[in-house]
């Protein structure tokens, strides 16, 4: 068949390009020895000098961790080989704490230099886009941004070791409230080993002015990476909160276990991007993050939304399940996803809307584009408990397939316990026909350029999602990915 | 501009096109007409180089160059533009994101400066008035929605924004309305001009009246079997193709 | 301290059972058990069974099936005088009604007085599997040879253990059958398991007509465990039709295995309103270019019954054509389960795959799940599914009310339109109305009484 041939030739063509943002950066580092065991909790914990009650948390799900088998992503269309947690660090930093920066002219000019490979230059992010920046290099932040402005509005954003110093109250009220430690095997882990993340509270009636947002890199070697992010909406407030990454080439896999809880309250609203483009390995599968992460926000109050928005490009291994609790009445949640997988990249992602007040809505919108001999699933779960009248979920699913090599799979679970929900679902497959690449072509677009046209038109209704800074470069990283792919 | 010689075409081992020629220089407009099934849309989609067709014979020389030698986006920025007979949809790509990445295209080819948001903006509302394309349509996704002649304008308007050299417009009359015609009709005019030809594939002879050719050549099973000036149309109109497939027939 | 290993503390995933030892008992006393490979094979199911144990709801296929309450009763092989003192009753409540020749089997042993196959074309034959046992050994050996395996699945293990009756249908190419299967079960001493197998083989160019029909002489507790194996050859056409009446108190597994060669067109649509649990599974493998199925299904459930229909479709091969339709209405506490997938593999081109799954909730307390899957690794394919649950649509019933018409006949007439709607897909006229007797008999009983 002509496209097949066509679609071939191109993969093969484009395959030659390599990672972009394949670097590595050579900074002093200050790491835990490898392995996991109760002393490296203790080590933890006491390098961040943390209260008794978080390092007993820790520790409690240490050893809830250790009774646990690796057993949660059974159900998972994924294949990888087993991790070695002991090979791991799970501690790094990269500067001693008494040196850590207290301006961006205090930073390693080296780092600055990566962030601006990255397209994120901070002096020029602060200065322009108003966009306040929490850089997170490895597992320290580095950098925070425009806290006074934010802090004249009593919007709390700074890292989630700076919060338990300086707001306790609101760190232990909260953290695991959303994703107790014991929920799964991976958020188990990281509630043991966190070393750092985000932390961010925005007062009753305050519309946060800027998108937040975080770069998260992973850089030391060995390094596990285990942020874990909190974010807390009081009634009647609205956040954005950006989240983008990328890492360095490199051939050992490396694992990533992030938490992000999100609580909202009445008529409160959190909309949280992801753009994610870690390293996915090379063309043959080799290297790349394992990215096991547990995303779940929580709707507690009335009319409040909780609003997911993510690009998934990178990585060898994603698990990844961005959900909502939607336990307030009339509150509503909505999972808007784009996901790339190329080469031998392998992801199962998706969501879980958990229908619990009543008058509760939901909107799934995910985009699947599997190219090479990558496989990638779609697996999402609506959940429609007895107590929730009137509930209401649409689905949407598309999948486009690019090659002959690859695989895209759509695993929904539909779940009604009530009869007066309304659900629907509905998905499709299809791939990029002939047809219209000959049309892109015979108006002068190069074959990979009208690839790179024609999926951004698929993904469309969820790039619309993305704020607009993000979505530019989202945009670009559709393209990059499929560089590597596509015909 | 073009020379088409002894350009014989298969499609899955059924020759289309035999033993066609052709020849077209700047400032023409070659009317090729023909019945169902006599090669027409075979010819366009062989010269904007389309899959699916063997070329067993002849040759085709397009501005000095070996057209097929050329891929299709490159016969495109040298300025072979095809209107189709039936534009494809391109779920959720916007019209005007399309048109600004195809002009862009073609312009870096020639050494030009591509265009940003703001002037091609400009440009395009320009050309647009005329054909009586509103901002809303170029808002919305391509040729997805449209009705026939929404399709047929957005395909003369790229063609307007794109300048070719040698414009082949396959079957644009059809599915159009008489006042659809008159509009698609007045931006081909517009276009013409000394330096460019046009090659106007038809099945009726209405388009004609209003965008009047040099030439006709009458296509039947595979082959020119008449050429003449404009008023070989109107013969058409009055004998039908009967008549002259079957001299086809005889001649063969 | 090395890495957690992943097996270390996995649950079980299956529910123990002492079938083993009841088989055992039952070993010298199977039909067939002189011939030894019959009891070879037996003795590697059971060995299979016992390796793999009743599914638990850990595995993912059986998700939403909890087979304790099962595992927890008693059951007994039944006994032929039983069956043979129900025959007068069998006889006169269900009649033999049209041309088509019928098997009857009471608490799944074939009844030879009731059952009638004297027309049979040539080319074609009719056996019961206890028949074929006795005195058509080789024939019976290759024909299951012939059908597609079952190793991997518990239930079907457990049922090549017991089988102890059931039907071979042999086509020869060209040939045509028409065929009914009545399954009726009968008062015993206790609650009996039976196991049915059927095995068929149509030959190219084959046409079949089966129609089965599941039911039981009042409200008994049993557990009918049937297996079909199904080898359709280049393009022939089969047509299956199933009506599940099972009695409320019982259990019935049943699994349907059917290979499609090139070209070849299977057409299955079940409709069902029995059981306590009610699973119907149906596996299909296109392996031939341009083979095509079509599976529907219509299920009406009420009180506590669970119905779970699991469904799966394999395009091994490219041009093929498959739709999975299935529609439920559910009131009271009934539990309605879709678990569709649709799998096309490397090479299958231009396969054609749609699933839809619709369900109508009558009542707050009744559950819907439903879990249309897709798994694709071939890029020139159309595959598509949908799955809606929602009750009756409310404008609809108020437009049947400003009408005059009551609300328990409005209700009822929605229903009735939401199944025949997909009744209309039934192929075979005379089949549909069948089908669509059994639904009018559903709205009838059900909701007249369900309705107060």
């Amino acid at each position: 068949m002509a496209t097949n041939t066509e679609t071939a030739r191109t993969v093969e063509a484009l395959s030659e390009q390599r990672y972009k943002y394949g670097f590595v950066t050579d900074i002093e580092a200050d790491s835990a020895p490898p392995g996991l065991n109760e002393e490296i909790v203790r080590f933890i914990s006491a390098k961040k000098g943390e209260p008794e009650w978080l390092l007993d948390w820790r520790l409690r799900a240490y050893h809830r961790w250790m009774e646990t088998a690796e057993d949660t992503p059974s159900w998972a269309h994924l294949d990888y080989p087993e991790i070695d947690y002991q090979a791991s660090s799970y501690y790094s930093a990269p500067l001693r704490d008494e040196d850590r920066p207290k301006s961006l002219d205090e930073i390693d000019p080296e780092l600055l230099k990566t962030y601006e490979k990255l397209g994120i230059p901070l002096q020029e992010q602060e200065m322009l886009s108003g966009v306040a920046v929490d850089a997170v290099f490895d597992s320290v932040s580095v950098a925070t941004t425009f806290k006074s402005k934010l802090a004249e509005l009593g919007v709390i954003f700074c890292s989630l070791s700076e919060a338990v110093a300086e707001h306790p109250e609101l760190v232990q009220k909260y953290l695991g409230s959303v994703v107790p430690y014991a929920d799964n095997y991976f958020a188990t882990l990281n509630s043991a080993v966190f070393t750092d993340g985000s932390f961010v509270y925005i007062p009753k009636g305050v519309r946060c002015p800027m998108e937040l947002s975080t770069y998260f890199r992973i850089n030391a070697a060995n390094t596990g990476q285990f942020e874990r992010t909190l974010i807390i909406a009081d009634e009647g407030s609205y956040v954005s909160y950006l989240e983008g990454c990328t890492a360095p080439m490199r051939d050992e896999n490396q694992l990533h276990a992030a938490v992000v809880e999100l609580v909202a309250f009445d008529d409160a609203e959190i909309k949280y991007s992801t753009v994610q483009n870690w390293y996915p390995g090379d063309e043959n599968g080799k290297g790349g993050i394992f990215n096991f992460v547990t995303k779940r926000g929580a709707c507690r109050g009335r009319n409040s939304k909780i609003s997911w928005t993510q690009v998934e490009t990178g990585s060898a291994i994603t698990w990844k399940y961005p959900s909502c609790l939607l336990l307030g009445d009339g509150s509503s949640g909505e999972f808007y996803s784009i996901a790339i997988t190329n080469n031998c990249q392998q992801a199962d992602t998706g969501t879980k809307m958990i229908h619990v007040g009543k008058n509760t809505k939901s909107r799934i919108v995910s985009k699947g584009v599997s190219a090479g001999r990558a496989n990638q699933t779609y697996r999402g779960l609506v959940r429609v408990q007895g107590k929730a009248d009137n509930a209401r979920n649409h689905t949407q699913c598309d999948s486009l397939l690019i090659g002959e090599q690859c695989g895209a799979h759509t695993v929904p679970y539909i779940e009604s316990r009530n009869a007066s929900a309304q659900l629907e679902h509905e998905a499709t497959t299809s791939k990029i026909s002939e047809d219209q690449l000959f049309y892109c072509r015979q108006r002068g677009i190069a074959e990979e350029e009208a690839v790179a046209l024609i999926v951004n038109g698929f993904c469309r209704e969820v790039l619309q999602e993305l704020p607009m800074e993000f979505a530019v470069e989202a945009q670009k990283l559709v393209a990059i990915s499929l560089e590597g792919s596509v015909g | 501009m073009l020379e088409i010689k002894g350009l014989s075409v298969s499609v899955a081992g059924k020759e289309i096109l035999k033993d066609f020629s052709l020849s077209v220089a700047a400032g023409e407009v070659h009317a090729i007409m023909g019945p169902n099934g006599s090669g027409k849309s075979t010819l366009s989609y062989v010269l904007a180089g389309r899959e699916g067709y063997d070329i067993t014979a002849g040759s085709v020389l397009y501005r000095g160059q070996d057209l097929f030698a050329l891929e299709p986006e490159m016969r495109a920025r040298e300025g072979l533009f095809l209107a189709f007979q039936y534009p494809v949809e391109i779920p959720g790509v916007g019209s005007a994101t399309f048109l600004k990445t195809a002009v862009n295209a073609i312009r870096k080819h020639r050494g030009e400066k591509e265009y940003d948001a703001m002037e091609f903006l400009k440009v395009m509302r320009e050309k647009r008035d005329a054909l009586g394309i509103s901002e809303e349509m170029m808002r919305r996704t391509l040729n997805v929605g449209f009705s026939g002649g929404e399709k047929k304008r957005n395909e003369i308007l790229q063609m307007a924004l794109l300048e070719p050299y040698l414009a082949v417009l396959d079957e644009t009359d059809s599915g159009l309305d008489i006042d659809a015609l008159k509009v698609a009709a007045d931006g081909i005019n517009a276009l013409r001009s000394p330096e460019r030809a046009m090659i106007v594939i038809t099945h009726y002879q209405r388009l004609l009246e209003y965008v009047v050719p040099d030439y006709v050549h009458v296509l039947a099973d595979g082959r020119v079997v008449r050429s003449g000036g404009k008023e070989l149309a109107l013969e058409l109109e009055e004998k039908g193709y009967s008549g002259f497939t079957g001299n086809a027939e005889a001649a063969a | 301290m090395g890495a957690v290993s992943p097996q270390a503390a996995r649950p079980s995933r299956s529910i123990e059972l002492p079938y083993a030892a009841q088989f055992a008992a039952a070993r010298e006393e199977l039909p067939g058990h002189d011939l030894s490979w019959v009891t070879s094979e037996r003795d590697a199911a059971i060995a299979r069974f016992s390796e793999l144990g009743l599914p638990s709801q850990r595995v993912e296929d059986w998700k939403y099936s909890n087979l304790t309450p099962l595992a927890k009763t008693d059951f007994t092989a039944p006994d032929r005088k039983a069956a043979e003192a129900a025959r007068a009753e069998v006889a006169e409540r269900f009649p033999k009604e049209s041309a088509a020749g019928r098997l009857v089997f009471i608490n799944g042993m074939l009844d030879g007085p009731l059952s009638a196959l004297e027309e049979l074309p040539a080319g074609v034959r009719v056996l019961g599997l206890a028949d074929a046992m006795a005195d058509e050994g080789d024939l019976l050996k290759s024909q299951l040879e012939a059908v597609p395996a079952l190793n991997g699945h518990a239930l079907a293990a457990l049922n090549a253990a017991f089988m102890a009756d059931g039907c071979l249908i042999i086509l020869e190419p060209d040939t045509e059958l028409a065929l009914e299967l009545l399954f009726v079960a009968a008062p015993d001493v206790g609650a009996v398991a039976y196991h049915p197998r059927i095995s068929i083989a149509a030959g190219a160019g084959s046409t079949l007509a089966l129609g089965e029909q599941h039911t039981a002489l009042g409200e008994l507790e049993y557990w009918s465990n049937p297996v079909t194996a199904i080898s359709l050859g280049e393009t022939a056409q089969m047509r299956h039709y199933k009506l599940q009446e099972e009695s409320r108190r019982a259990w019935q597994t049943a699994l349907t295995k059917t290979r499609i060669a090139a070209g070849a067109a299977y057409e299955n649509f079940v409709v069902a309103t029995g059981g306590r649990y009610a699973r119907n599974e149906i596996k299909v493998v296109l392996e031939g270019a341009g083979a095509s199925c079509e599976l529907g299904g219509g299920f009406l459930l009420a009180g506590e019954q669970h119905v779970d229909n699991r469904l799966r479709v394999d395009h091994a091969a490219p041009d093929g054509t498959s739709r999975q339709t299935y529609k439920g209405v559910l009131d009271e506490r009934a539990h309605g389960v879709f678990q569709g997938k649709t799998v096309v593999h490397r090479g299958a081109q231009k396969s054609d795959g749609n699933q839809l799954s619709r369900a109508l909730l009558l009542s707050p307390n009744a559950i819907m799940d439903a879990k249309p899957e897709l798994e694709i690794y071939a890029d020139d394919v159309k595959c598509s599914h949908g799955a809606t649950v929602g009750e009756l649509d409310g404008e609809q019933m108020f437009y049947l009310r400003a009408r005059g018409i009551d609300e328990a006949s409005a209700r009822s007439l929605l229903i009735a339109a939401f199944m025949d709607e997909h009744l209309q897909s039934v192929a075979d006229q005379a089949a549909r109305e069948w089908l669509q007797g059994a639904v009018s008999r559903w709205l009838a009983q059900h909701l007249s009484v369900g309705e107060a």
